[in-house]
This record gives structure tokens, sequence and C-alpha cells, in this order.
């Protein structure tokens, strides 16, 4: 059926449907940027007012310039940047090999990856506490990184392992016949290729790495080496919360992965389709 | 441009033979088609060629070295994919210039030599297009351009014009016959169509279920097929196989149809007294006459008119049979028609073993 011969009345109800869950799903964050503009005296007696009578800044200046904010912003940009960098690089090998290979051990292996995604993660947090501060992994961004990596690794892998299924073997054995090592052609003509892929593994392990509280929370006990979503507990004092500097903090948190999205996210309309038409 | 010697070669998937014993020897600028039905191994083997595909057992030897452990890239072969395998984010040119480029020619002899392939595949004006601009013959031709750039020793096709339609594939049969009678490259080309194997090949290489049933020329494939797989492959409309027993009664030979109907065969065949036999005959070697009451009657059952020729259904009491004629005479659907099965015409199979008996 053509667009044009459906019926005004189905059009209403589409774009009405639609419109009430894009409201249902980004009011949390519109009640985010509102709380974070209101100035404490109101806060509580405007009650649920859907804009303050009276906004100001001050939450956002208090955050940014007095508090360790951007510290922990720095330390959350490292370490998901870090994370995001290293799980992509290694799901894009393994990805590869897993969509163009057959080996010996490769259904184990696909097995155990899977084993990995199944169970709570706060079952591992003693064990792997216990192994890192040994190793002077505790309290530091490299510890994050080690065990964001390792957690994200194997779903990452599948993933790419998708777009590269995606890909006809044909194009990189004419590559190899043109001339190129394997290496080479999953270089300059695979990967290429895979960008969306690429891109929708960094975003996804980006923003992952970025909201991750639990091992945050457990590794790291000193503030210089804390992440963005550990020091927005620390607005939470035993007596009260400070909402409107939680929630700047949080709209200012929201930044980086906005800005990552908006550059990625031409890929990733394309990988995300692709995925989901191949995997 | 270098020989190609297939020796013994054998390739399985785990315990299941895909290959049994390929011998194939193909001589310098000569072009060679492996034909046979899907699944029959000639894209296996040529594939073992390009180095993409592991051997088993056996040697593969271009150009007198054998290549077996060589990766694809050392083996200076070009290969043209059904798929065209274009690199879709590079421009056509780069899609040529890609080969040249990844063995560091210099870049005025590499813009001279792309345009001289551009010009000889009418690509000039597509050169800085990407490949999904192109349509399917124009992306052919950048697969044919993209392989003759670098002079290989030899060129493989893998069914490179399965995708086109029909009118394309005859014309780019056309092109790439006239391009190896100028360039004079060894070429190994795959295909299920036994048309473009008859038309492009100096010799082919008829294959089934793993192992090379014929190797011959064109015609050698058609007039003397070694076994009832080869007649019935080879010939378009296909070869009418009859179900009989020899008889031999000292120097004649005769064979009794399953209707138990007469048909004389030549002196010299072999074989023995009531041997079971397919005896095959190709379409256009059944003579009719409509005119004429014969000893053989049949019944015209369907016409296909070709334009060429025409394809008559003959029914009899027991089998329809296909006749070929190329008089353009009015044939109504249920006439009387005679028709005649020649002695000199007849391929006689072992009906057990399907080996032509030797005549």
């Amino acid at each position: 059926m053509t667009s044009s011969a459906r019926s005004t009345p189905y059009w209403f109800l589409h774009y009405g449907l639609l419109a009430f869950y894009v409201a249902f799903a980004l009011f949390p964050l519109y009640w985010l940027l509102k709380v974070s503009i209101t100035p404490n005296d109101l806060l509580y007696s405007e009650g649920i007012r859907l804009w303050p009578s009276r906004s100001s800044l001050a939450h956002y200046t208090f955050v940014l310039a007095h508090s360790d904010f951007p510290l922990f912003f720095k330390n959350s940009l490292i370490v998901s940047g870090s994370t995001a960098v290293t799980v992509t690089l290694i799901a894009a090998l393994s990805g590869y090999a897993m969509s163009r290979f057959d080996f010996r051990g490769k259904m184990w292996l696909v097995g155990l990856m899977l084993i990995t995604q199944m169970f709570p993660l706060v079952m591992l947090v003693a064990p792997i506490f216990k192994l890192f501060s040994p190793l002077g992994l505790t309290n530091s961004l490299t510890g994050l990184v080690v065990v964001y990596t390792a957690f994200n690794v194997p779903f990452a892998t599948f993933l790419m392992q998708s777009f590269f299924d995606g890909i006809p073997k044909d194009l990189e054995e004419a590559a190899m016949i043109d001339g190129a090592s394997r290496f080479r052609a999953f270089r300059q003509i695979i990967l290429p290729l895979t960008l969306p892929g690429v891109a929708a593994t960094l975003g996804f392990v980006f923003t992952a790495a970025w909201s991750e509280l639990l091992f945050a929370l457990m590794l790291v006990s000193k503030a210089d080496a804390s992440t963005f979503p550990v020091g927005l507990l620390s607005f939470v004092s035993k007596f009260s919360v400070d909402f409107g500097q939680m929630m700047a903090a949080g709209v200012l948190a929201l930044i980086p992965a906005c800005l990552f999205f908006l550059l990625i996210q031409r890929y990733l309309v394309q990988g995300l389709t692709a995925g989901a038409v191949k995997g | 441009m270098a020989s190609i010697d297939i020796q013994g070669v054998g390739k399985s998937y785990g315990t299941v033979p895909v290959l049994h014993n390929v011998d194939l020897s193909i001589q310098d600028g000569e072009f060679v088609v492996l034909v046979g039905p899907s699944g029959c191994g000639k894209s296996t083997l040529l594939r073992m060629v390009a180095g993409l595909e592991g051997i088993t057992r056996g040697d593969i030897l271009i150009g007198g070295k054998v290549v077996n452990e060589l990766a694809p890239k050392d083996r200076d072969i070009a290969m043209v994919f059904q798929s065209y395998a274009l690199y879709p984010h590079m421009t056509v040119r780069d899609n040529m210039s890609y080969s040249l480029k990844l063995r560091g020619t210099p870049s005025e002899r590499m813009s001279h030599v792309i345009s001289a392939a551009a010009s000889k595949l009418g690509l000039e004006s597509f050169l800085d297009r990407k490949p999904r601009t192109l349509s399917g013959g124009q992306r052919q031709r950048v697969a044919m351009g993209r392989s003759i750039v670098r002079k290989p020793k030899a060129f493989l096709f893998d069914e490179p014009l399965s995708n086109l339609d029909a009118r394309l594939r005859e014309q780019m049969r056309v092109e790439i016959k006239k391009l190896h009678r100028e360039l004079g490259t060894t070429s190994i080309y795959v295909t299920h169509d036994q048309v473009e194997a008859m038309t492009l090949a100096d010799r082919i290489v008829a294959m089934n279920g793993g192992a090379v049933q014929q190797v011959g020329t064109p015609l050698d494939l058609y007039e003397r097929p070694t076994n009832l797989f080869v007649a019935s492959f080879i010939g378009s409309p296909a070869i009418n196989i009859l179900d009989g027993i020899l008889r031999c009664d000292g120097e004649n030979r005769h064979i009794i149809l399953e209707s138990e109907e007469q048909l004389p065969a030549l002196a010299r065949i072999q074989g023995r007294d009531g041997q079971a036999v397919k005896v095959g005959i190709r379409p256009e070697d059944v003579q009719v006459s409509i005119q004429n009451a014969g000893s053989r009657m049949g019944q015209v059952e369907l016409v296909e008119p070709m334009g060429l020729g025409t394809i008559l259904h003959i029914g009899t009491v027991h089998r329809t049979l296909k006749a070929f004629v190329l008089e353009r005479a009015d044939y109504p659907i249920g006439s009387n028609i005679a028709y005649s099965l020649p002695a000199d015409r007849l391929h006689i199979f072992d009906a057990r073993t399907g080996q032509r008996i030797a005549d």
C-alpha cells in the first residue's frame, strides 16, 4: 500500500502514538533539565510545575567551579574513550576471525563468550577486587578500562561479526588476488565498509562505560580516580540530597555522550539497520 | 602468461570429498572452460588454482612451478567473480588501479595502463564513479578491467556472466572472446551454461560429481560425448535418450527399443549381445517429414518456434521425441509426422555405466 492510500485518521494515530512514545521516553530527560535550572528555594515550594517560575544557572556554576565534577568528568572521558577504542579494536579483529575463519574450538569459544554475558556482574566484584589490588589496579583508571574492556569484548565481537557477515567474502578474495595480504585486504577493503559497525560498537561501548556504576564504585575509593556516576553520588549526603546540583552534573554528563552520537550517527543509523537485517 | 597444470588434485571438506583426482593440463594461452551443474566442483577447482581454497591432494603448477602453498597474491593471477566483487567505497579508477598500487607501479604508467584498459572496455566516462552507480554490464566491465590492467599469468573467471540478462550476456561473451584473442592470456572460465562453454572454449572440461567427465574441443564433446552425462549436459535442446537392448547377430548390429521397435545400428559398434543400452540422438539429427508416410510415425504434440528453426515434440505411443528442424514448414499440432533415426547419428551408451560404447 502506498502512503497516499492511507487515510487521515491513520496518520493521526500513527503520529499520535509516536509523539506519545517520544514524550514518554524523553520526559525524564526533560525533568533532569528542569530541576537543574530550578533554584533551590523553588524546588520544593513549587511542587510539580512543568517549568519553574524563575530559572537560574547557579547549580551549573557551582558544579563546574566548586565541586570535583570536572575531575570526574575528565576521568570518565578517559575511561570511556579508552575502553571504547580498545574494545572496538579487539572486537573488529575477533569479529572478523569469527566471521571468516573456521578453526578448532570455535564453537567452544563462542559458547564461553556467551556464558560471560549470562550472570550478574555483581558476583564478580569481590574476585576482581582480590585480583586487582595486588596488581595496583584498584583506585586506578587503568583498572576500570581493563574491567570494562573484558566485559564488553564478547558482545562487541558478536556485533562486529554480524557486520562482517554482511560483507561478501568475494571482496577480500578479490583484494587478495589483486595482491594484498589478508591483513591488508581487511584494513583497506573490509574495514572501511564496516565503518557503520565500528561506529555502532564505539557508541555502544562508550555509553556502557560512561554510565557504569558498580565497578567504578567498588574498585575506586579515592576521589581522584572516580568517574562521574560515582561523582553523582557525592551530591547525596547523609542528611540531604542536592538535587539541583546533581541534575546539573547529569545534564553536563550528557553532553559528551550526545556529541559522540552526533559524530557517529551517520554511520549508526546505517549500522543499526544493517545489523537488524543481517544479525 | 603461463601454462597451468593440475595433477591428481583432490579436495575434501572434512571427510566429504568434493573433488576426485583431477588431472588437467592447460597450455599457455589456451581458453579452457569448466562446465557442469551446480555442485560439481568446478568453482572449487578454480578457487584452488586461485589459492582461495586449500588443496587436499595433488599439485597445481602455474608456469611449471608448484603453487600449492603460495598465497593468492603471489600467484600472479587475476580473477573475475560472479558478484564482480568491486570495492564499493572506491571509484572505478581506484578499483582498477588497486592491484597496480599494491605492486608499486609508478603513477604515470598506472594512469596510462588504466586509460588504455578503460578505452578498450568503453569505461572512460565512468572512471570517477562509484560502482553502485553503474549498471550490471558496466560493473562487469570494471571487473574485467581490473583484471587486465596488470597482465597476469592467467585469468580466472567464476561464472562472470551469470548475473546479466540474456542479451548482455551474449554481448559480453563476444567481448571476452575478443579480449582473449587480443591478449592471448591463459584463461580458465567456469560456467554452468553450456552455450557459454561451447562458444568460448578452446577446450571444454565437463565435470560432474567432483570428477572430470570429458576434456575436449566443443565439437568433440558435442559429437562424441564420452558418457551419458556429457551427452545430456551439452547441447540445447537436449539430446533424446531412449532405452534399448543391443542385439549382435554376426556382423549385424541393431537395437531393440523398449517399445520393441528395431533400430539399425552401425556394424562397427562394439558391445555384446543382450547388453542394455541407452541410445542418444540429438534433436537436429532426427529426420522428419510431414508429407511422406514412413515406417515410424508420430504426432506433433508441441511446437516451439525459435526463429532460427523449430523444436517439434513428436509423440509416439511410448515416448516423446524432440526434433529440431530448420525449414519453416507449418506443423499443425496433432498432425501425423514421419520420422527416422539415422544409424550413423546414434550415440550408444552402456545403460549400467553410462559410458559410450566404442564405435
